[in-house]
């Protein structure tokens, strides 16, 4: 174990990007310090280390903010060498970039909508995300885990649609059947969810189910949930006692 | 696709995404073929290197198709690594570098669009959310002679290319960068003194006349 107070993790229990960020810290076998952020009223420390996005996780190295997850996981990789989570090779790494980017920017686009809208808008979200998992399916051919025999950057750029997505289908009342047309991808969310580091760090599926829930009902009563590319802001009233909402870095 | 030997680009010449891998390809040194895509009738060649996106630019080295703009310039950077260093070798500078380059990746592109496909309240809307953009990278920047401290490097790549959009943005939302951002257009012009920038960003006029066309096509007033 690398013995670190310099590490202090700045989250949020529900956040898949916050988990992502954690999920590496433990394979890297690294001690932090982990603070649960109240995003209805943030720290002023957040709001100094994050004055740009203001958002959650924040890594502090030594004093040292840096933000965006995707971000963080590959400074982790290049501060703490040991088992390394992106390849060496350019092209490898590229490709892992490639997917990580890809389930974070588009996957992560048509989930929302599937789980926000309704009707036609939410039934066309679900066919893209169809696409897009069928993707996944294919890439994950002859491999354990997206990165190989064990699990790796892609993985954990992956890992929150193993147990967010199936939160959200629950919370939004949708089915994207991965279970059934996708195998590949299907697997792989299982033998994510069982590793060890993974299995032991994830919220408690009901209460994130009810938070979601809860979210989607809150959602539906703003229209500015599609201003920001990446972020969703629900804005929660008082009396409700939920937090202000920010789910994920982006 | 045949493993042919050698460095390719499908690009689109206006496109700022292409021009980040053609900048970091020209401060390499790295030859290679660009080939055009006619983005209404995409070749066979991009459909296949590309089949998720199906966007350029693609960079396709040895017959490997590498996709997504600051992917492929920190392939370049990784690739070709005995000569001018694009990101830093500590990793918080370079997390630093990420962070921003993602920043402008989210922000400018996109709001800048809004500047010539809106109008009235909305087009003003975007022109103040402009310019508290290019006042945050402003402040980034500093003093400094480019984003990299002394060095052209991973920041200067990911924003150089939307200087030459500066003209139309200020054209149709009617503000100036110089006078919000004075700083970013010095950085702009020292960068413009590279070989590399120079040769590839084309005048911002002909920039114009693109937005013009896309307007015109898309009957935007």
């Amino acid at each position: 174990m690398v013995a670190s107070a310099a590490v202090r993790l700045f989250g949020m229990w529900a956040s898949p990007a916050v988990r992502r960020v954690e999920w590496a810290l433990k394979l890297k076998g690294i001690e932090y310090e982990y603070i649960e952020e109240d995003l209805s009223n943030k720290s002023s420390s957040l709001l100094e280390f994050n004055p740009i996005n203001k958002q959650v996780p924040v890594l502090v190295h030594n004093g040292h903010p840096v933000v965006e997850s995707l971000v963080i996981l590959e400074y982790i990789d290049e501060t703490w060498k040991d088992n390394p989570m992106l390849p060496v090779d350019p092209l490898e790494r590229a490709k892992a970039r490639f997917w990580a980017t890809f389930v974070d920017v588009k996957c992560r686009e048509e989930s929302r909508k599937a789980f926000f809208m309704e009707g036609e808008e939410k039934e066309k979200a679900i066919e893209n995300l169809q696409v897009q998992l069928k993707a996944l399916d294919e890439e994950l051919e002859g491999k354990k885990f997206f990165s190989g025999d064990h699990i790796g950057y892609t993985d954990l750029a992956i890992g929150w649609m193993a147990f967010w997505l199936g939160v959200a289908e629950e919370a939004a009342g949708f089915k994207a059947n991965y279970d059934v047309k996708f195998p590949n991808f299907s697997r792989w969310m299982k033998d994510f969810l069982a590793e060890p580091v993974i299995k032991d760090n994830l919220p408690l599926r009901e209460k994130t189910v009810e938070f979601f829930r809860a979210f989607k009902q809150l959602g539906s009563c703003t229209k500015r949930f599609w201003e920001s590319s990446r972020r969703v802001i629900v804005v929660i009233p008082e009396r409700q006692r939920h937090s202000w909402a920010c789910v994920g870095d982006e | 696709m045949a493993s042919e030997k050698g460095v390719m680009l499908l690009d689109f010449w206006v496109s700022p995404f292409g021009q980040r891998a053609r900048i970091a390809l020209a401060e390499k040194g790295v030859e290679y073929e660009y080939k055009e895509e006619n983005l209404r009738d995409k070749s066979e060649l991009l459909l296949k290197s590309n089949p998720i996106h199906k966007k350029i630019p693609v960079l396709i080295h040895d017959g490997k198709p590498i996709c997504e703009s600051l992917i492929i310039v920190q392939y370049i950077d990784e690739t070709w690594s005995d000569k001018a260093p694009l990101l830093p070798s500590d990793p918080y500078q370079r997390a630093q570098a990420r962070f921003w380059a993602d920043f402008v990746d989210k922000k400018v592109f996109e709001c800048g669009g809004k500047l010539w496909k809106l109008k009235g309240e909305e087009q003003e809307a975007a022109k103040t959310e402009m310019i508290e953009i290019l006042q945050i990278l402003e402040a980034q920047l500093g003093d400094k002679k480019y984003f990299g401290g002394d060095i052209f490097g991973f920041v200067d790549v990911a924003f150089v290319p939307f200087t030459s959009w500066f003209y139309s943005y200020e054209t149709c939302a009617n503000f100036s960068v110089e006078e919000v951002a004075p700083k970013i257009v010095q950085w702009a012009k020292r960068c413009m003194e590279r070989e590399s920038v120079d040769k590839t960003l084309p005048d911002p006029k002909k920039v114009y006349e693109f937005v013009c066309y896309l307007k015109k096509r898309f009957g935007i007033e």
